[in-house]
């Protein structure tokens, strides 16, 4: 099963267009970049937080498809993982020929606060109302226990943000360009510690995409492409632990590497789920780059950006691109196959053949519910 | 006694509230809180407590109750919501938030002491917020008082000014005696027909600040003189005119009396409520020390209804309906509507009911212990407490008991 046509709608902070709008032009992005009308897609991925009332069903009629499998993931982080291995499911068992897998949603100005109040029912009885912080606050008790747990002070993880912004820096289309230094990461205004402004990702308007189809098919319709060389995915991984200090990917890492046939060691690039740079910090531990007591040393010894040893986030990621709903959960899939397919312009890492990509999301209480991952390689 | 005065050049902060959607599930627990009980989820197969509410545990997938639970936490982690996401919480930051671990065994975000920190024992409390919803509040044992965000969700008299609506009534006394005690700074007590003689005056009057007032709640013109008087001016209102007159449904004056009582109990808080309400509601959050609470003090007949107390129960029955009314226009406000159901009380008019009752002193207790705890519902007295588990168990074994003399009149 190959990847292609790595397609995003430019960011907007702010958009008066709906989900469906998103949607529309990144399908129609997918079929320009695929030489395709959009009609011979016969299966359809959409995964949004703000597309109701519709769900996929809806936009086949909406957008003028008849595909014979759809799908619908709002699932956040692991949206597009989750949406590339049902996807290739799908087409390796004959069921699609070529699936367009998109994630979309819209961003008015409150629309981010509504969609905290409705976010779970989890959050809405017991979270929300301690304090309306979201997010931030949920990670922050999350990331202190963590930071107390390896050692890591706040400069250690801010590494991670400012090499991505350098990176940003290398992309036209982030929101967030203008240099971060370290300091400026350590003097941000408090949100609610240790989360500091630097660790939040901007909410806004856009929408990510790629196709899913047999390695054959890509070939006949001339496209670049990368495959899929192992996958993983797990939801409440472990419900015993009292607070997060790992990912579901602890539980499954071994099986991604065993499938891919490949190590950390063998990755070019990295693009982990970084809606705050301390779990991007815990997926490094997680995936098998460093045992989680040697995060410090880890994070100290490498160098995060596209020229660095270690390129992670290359198109600046979340933090600096923009968090624009479930298409967060494709923003680093859709950077992986445009390093890995060479197209990514002033960004592109050399010599990159292999990339991890992991996905991470759904703080419905106490914990991120959903982990997964996947490793790809270049043609 | 410091009540600082308002300056009127300044705005007076209208009154937000809290995220207030819950489950359907989750009113279980605002049912402890409302009685300051506190329980957790509680899975009826397994019996482990779980957190939050869910329907169906996730051990054995049995359904899922609410069961009383130890009250011990660690805390995990802390933080505070420095630019929290509702407008309640943004004017109140920054907002103490921490993670615990229960001794009961689920892990829970809840409202945080200043002074805990991660690592440190707690108490946890299950309190109705301004939302009127219940939330977890933890915080060292016995340290609420110096929690100020427990103090933004209970009622506590301190440096507020109270409105006690009939002065003659029997709890008046210990209740303007504790007030002044817990810190209220005013203690406004109506006097309903001043030109009969009150033979508690003299007592009253003694009590630190308390001012006797003219005020007759069967009177249109009284209760509107009141409101002019005072309505802007009390963050507190307990509301303690009653009229008890036994009788039957057939007896002699029963028409007359259960007009009167009606008079007094039902229009009476009526009239209250739409006299002083607006103004409670409205001042909600004027400053730390707003409108906070209003209190029904209402008899337990309100819910059991003996025969032999016809006209006085259903008196009392259609202002426990108004209160309801009155505890959804308040809320819009953040102000807790506070219902305390009493047995009879140690008072001529109930001569003919068996012991136990409640006395004055007991009555005025569970007011105050209502307003400081921030509870909604109160029972006060055996009898009430038993009438209203007896109702709950069976319902119609109370109306048949009732009716073969129980609770004469």
């Amino acid at each position: 099963m190959v990847l292609a046509v790595p397609v995003t709608v430019p960011y907007a902070r702010h958009s008066t267009k709906p989900a469906q709008w998103w949607a529309a032009r990144a399908l129609k992005a997918l079929a320009d970049g695929a030489g395709m009308s959009h009609r011979d897609f016969d299966g359809l991925s959409v995964s949004s937080f703000s597309l109701a009332p519709d769900s996929t069903v809806g936009l086949t009629q909406h957008f003028g498809l008849s595909p014979r499998y759809i799908e619908f993931l709002p699932l956040g982080g692991v949206s597009g993982v989750a949406a590339l291995r049902r996807a290739a499911r799908a087409v390796q068992a004959g069921d699609a020929g070529v699936v367009a897998c998109i994630g979309a949603d819209g961003n008015a100005p409150q629309s981010f606060r509504r969609s905290l109040e409705n976010f779970s029912r989890a959050s809405q009885d017991a979270v929300y109302p301690y304090g309306a912080g979201g997010p931030n606050v949920s990670f922050a008790l999350i990331a202190q226990a963590f930071m107390a747990d390896t050692g890591l002070t706040r400069a250690d993880i801010g590494r991670l943000a400012v090499a991505q912004r350098a990176n940003a820096g290398l992309n036209p289309e982030a929101l967030l360009r203008a240099p971060l230094t370290l300091d400026a990461y350590l003097g941000a205004r408090p949100i609610a510690p240790p989360i500091h402004l630097f660790d939040c990702v901007m909410p806004c308007a856009g929408a990510e995409g790629f196709l899913v189809m047999r390695e054959e098919a890509a070939k006949a319709q001339g496209l670049p492409f990368v495959r899929l060389a192992g996958s993983i995915e797990r939801y409440n991984a472990f419900p015993e632990d009292p607070v997060m200090l790992r990912g579901g990917w602890a539980r499954d890492v071994d099986v991604l590497w065993s499938q891919a046939g490949m190590g950390p060691q063998d990755m070019d690039l990295v693009q982990t789920y970084d809606d705050y740079p301390f779990v991007s910090a815990m997926q490094f531990a997680d995936l098998g780059f460093c045992a989680r007591g040697d995060l410090k040393d880890f994070l100290a010894a490498r160098d995060f950006t596209v020229a660095g040893d270690l390129p992670h986030n290359t198109s600046g990621g979340q933090l600096s691109v923009g968090q624009a709903g479930c298409a967060g959960g494709f923003i680093g899939l859709v950077e992986a196959i445009r390093q890995l397919t060479g197209v990514a312009g002033a960004r592109q890492v050399a010599e990159a053949k292999r990339a991890l990509v992991s996905g991470f999301g759904m703080i419905v209480f106490d914990r991120g519910l959903s982990s997964a991952a996947v490793v790809l390689e270049a043609a | 006694m410091t009540r600082k005065k308002s300056n009127p050049l300044l705005r007076t902060r209208r009154p937000l509230l809290p995220p207030g959607a819950r489950s359907r599930s989750a009113h279980l627990l605002t049912a402890a809180a409302a009685r300051g009980d506190f329980v957790l989820p509680c899975c009826a197969g397994c019996g482990r407590f779980l957190w939050p509410m869910a329907e169906g545990c996730p051990a054995c997938l049995s359904e899922v109750g609410v069961k009383a639970a130890p009250q011990g936490a660690r805390v995990i982690s802390a933080t505070t919501a420095e630019v929290p996401a509702a407008p309640y919480f943004r004017e109140r930051a920054p907002w103490r938030v921490g993670l615990v671990q229960m001794e009961a065994g689920p892990q829970a975000v809840v409202h945080l002491h200043p002074a805990a920190q991660a690592g440190d024992k707690v108490v946890l409390r299950l309190v109705l917020d301004r939302a009127g919803q219940a939330v977890l509040n933890a915080g060292p044992e016995g340290g609420e008082m110096s929690d100020p965000q427990w103090q933004a969700m209970v009622a506590d008299p301190r440096d507020r000014r109270v409105l006690i609506t009939d002065a003659r009534h029997v709890c008046a006394l210990p209740l303007a005696q504790g007030l002044a005690k817990a810190g209220a700074v005013t203690i406004h007590c109506g006097l309903p027909e001043a030109w009969k003689p009150f033979p508690g005056r003299a007592a009253l009057q003694a009590v630190p600040g308390v001012r006797i007032v003219p005020l007759d709640v069967i009177s249109d013109r009284s209760v509107a003189d009141a409101a002019t008087d005072m309505a802007g001016r009390v963050e507190i209102v307990v509301n303690t005119a009653d009229l008890p007159r036994p009788g039957g449904l057939l007896g002699p004056v029963a028409q007359v009396e259960a007009r009167a009582m009606a008079e007094t109990v039902q229009m009476g808080l009526l009239r209250l409520a739409r006299a002083f309400g607006p103004a409670l509601a409205g001042r909600g959050a004027d400053g730390d020390k707003g409108g906070v609470a209003w209190v029904n003090v209402l008899s337990v007949f309100a819910r059991a209804h003996p025969p032999g107390w016809a006209g006085y129960a259903a008196a009392h029955a259609a202002a426990l309906a108004l209160s309801h009314a009155l505890r959804a226009d308040l809320a819009a406000g953040g102000v807790r509507l506070v219902t305390v159901l009493t047995g009879p009380t140690e008072d001529g008019w109930f001569q003919t009911v068996d012991p136990p009752k409640v006395t004055a002193r007991a009555l005025a207790d569970a007011i105050l212990k209502a307003l400081t705890n921030g509870l909604e519902e109160v029972a006060v007295g055996d009898v009430a407490k038993d009438l209203l588990a007896r109702l709950e168990e069976n319902p119609k074994a109370v109306e048949r008991e009732l009716a073969q003399g129980g609770l004469t009149g």
